[in-house]
């Protein structure tokens, strides 16, 4: 009864979420995905996620230890950003690949700006463009039961016809984390009813990216080449859980959708017209770096400031 | 003599134009992918300096003031010109590789800067000894980040392989955005060297101009780099 009649100043009530609650939900989020990668590409897929995730973390705490900063490992987020990273890897990269991706992530893109919170683009991602621009080949040869071939991307970029029922379920060659969109979906709807993320950057996302293939994609509306285009390569991945980020996303509501359109017109103005098949990753870092423009152009009013003079 | 020996001091470490004033960005980024190209823009420039800031210092008396800008140009632009053509006749193979930013000299803010802020209002000697330091400075300052940037990005320097046949080149360093990495690298940590030496009491000074600003640098009345901006 006694803390009752405890008076103290605001706030009263506190709300439970916490920086290492999200992180925790949205690691155990990506679970699904992690476990179906593992599960369509064997062991190596596992040490490539085990790698990024310890390197990741060691490099948080070896940096903020020699330059006597606050330890900030037990947040959860070095985890999510090594876990996001290998996902985004095939699982046929070798072990300094991955070190080197981690890395990068943590000490170039997040602590050089200033740690959590203060990163311009999303760590993973920024790695990943990173490895991607430096070891094209290794970072674009997949194999899937033990043979090198093209993505499903790949193959509808050339005009093949794809199996899109595959795709869904994810027997696809792809980086670890993307092939199956149904073990996305799952941590996405969960991140969703947890209340984490909301759906309105991967909604307009998706809406946008749909409707400018159905424009400019040269199929018209066939229910199976945009299916083909919505399950293949890093889109869903990056829509739920990379373009959602906190740091690097709008606050502003119509900021958001705002974000959400401009990479679902990214990605489609690199998936069908760049030079490559892929074009996730490097939309959603440049949008990363508009956010702090479209923030300002959506600020909201205060209630009774502005208007007609 | 001692105001010449000043001179190369303040262009090659006080007032290194690439690591300390941050001028010339745009062929330091561009061209530096290599080592040999980053010591062909750097000699190129030193030579344009040292010859366009003689020829200034002749004609400081002459020139008037409110056409001076046009004036170092036609004098910069003419140089350069003679540079460009000696390279393209005896070393075809730099000229091809350095391209577009070979003319470009003629806008590089080093050379405009130094006849500005120094050729200008100086006699001719210091003058000459003031391009070959800023020159040589450039030089080095390019020519360490072509280092740099070959041997992560390519295995190699100056052309010759170093790096043992199981070492990938990270080839993003031989694109734009190693330069960025590469030059803020460095620059960090030479500013970490001049700190770790100012702390031990060696007077190194991490400002070209000092404390002072440019108010306490002889010859530098125009302002171009308020005090601590390029600290």
């Amino acid at each position: 009864m006694s803390e009752n009649y405890n008076v103290s100043s605001s706030p009263h009530i506190r709300s439970r979420v916490t920086t290492n609650n999200i992180m925790a939900l949205v690691t155990a989020s990506l679970m699904p995905a992690a476990i179906f990668g593992v599960y369509n590409f064997g062991m190596p897929a596992l040490v490539v996620l085990i790698i990024t995730t310890a390197s990741a973390v060691a490099a948080e705490y070896i940096w903020q230890r020699a330059m006597h900063k606050k330890i900030t490992i037990n947040d959860f987020s070095a985890v999510v950003t090594g876990l996001l990273l290998g996902l985004n890897l095939p699982a046929t990269a070798p072990w300094w690949m991955c070190v080197l991706g981690s890395v990068f992530a943590i000490i170039i893109v997040k602590q050089l700006f200033g740690g959590l919170g203060q990163n311009f683009m999303n760590p993973a991602l920024g790695a990943r463009c990173f490895l991607l621009i430096s070891f094209t080949g290794r970072m674009t040869t997949f194999t899937f039961d033990g043979v090198a071939m093209a993505t499903p991307l790949a193959q509808l970029k050339s005009g093949e016809a794809v199996d899109t029922m595959d795709m869904l379920l994810g027997r696809i060659p792809g980086t670890i984390g993307e092939t199956s969109v149904i073990a996305i979906l799952i941590g996405a709807i969960f991140l969703i009813l947890m209340g984490i993320i909301d759906i309105r950057i991967p909604g307009t996302y998706l809406a946008s990216f749909v409707i400018f293939i159905v424009l400019f994609g040269g199929h018209g509306f066939d229910v199976n080449y945009i299916t083909a285009h919505l399950c293949g390569g890093g889109l869903m991945l990056g829509a739920f859980f990379m373009a959602t980020d906190y740091v690097t996303s709008p606050i502003t509501r119509r900021g958001q959708i705002l974000f959400g359109v401009c990479l679902g017109v990214l990605t489609g103005v690199f998936r069908l017209f760049g030079s490559s098949a892929e074009g996730v990753s490097y939309a959603i870092i440049f949008s990363n770096l508009l956010v702090p423009l479209i923030e300002k152009v959506t600020l909201p009013r205060p209630f009774g400031k502005g208007g007609e003079k | 003599m001692n105001s010449c020996v000043e001179r190369l001091y303040n262009g090659i470490v006080k007032e290194n134009p690439t690591f300390v004033l941050m001028l010339g960005m745009c062929p330091t980024l561009a061209v530096t992918t290599s080592a040999i190209n980053g010591v062909g823009m750097g000699l190129s420039t030193t030579v344009v300096l040292v010859l366009s800031n003689m020829l200034i210092s002749m004609l400081r008396k002459i020139i008037p003031d409110s056409v001076r800008m046009p004036a170092f140009i036609v004098v910069v632009a003419s140089f350069v010109t003679m540079v460009q053509f000696l390279l393209e006749g005896f070393v075809p193979s730099l000229y091809a590789s350095l391209g577009l930013y070979i003319p470009l000299i003629v806008v590089n803010c080093i050379i405009l800067g130094r006849a500005e802020s120094y050729a200008s209002k100086n006699p001719v000697l210091p003058s000459i000894f003031d391009g070959i330091g800023m020159g040589l400075g450039f030089t080095i300052g390019l020519t360490c980040i072509g280092i740099v940037r070959e041997l992560i990005g390519a295995g190699a320097v100056f052309g010759m392989r170093v790096m043992p046949d199981a070492y990938e080149p990270v080839t993003i360093f031989i694109l734009a955005p190693g330069a960025f990495l590469v030059l803020s690298g460095l620059v960090a940590l030479q500013n970490k060297m001049k700190a770790i030496a100012k702390k031990k009491g060696k007077k190194t000074e991490m400002s070209g101009c000092g404390e002072g600003g440019c108010e306490a640098c002889q010859g530098c009345n125009s302002k171009i780099f308020p005090a601590g901006e390029e600290k």
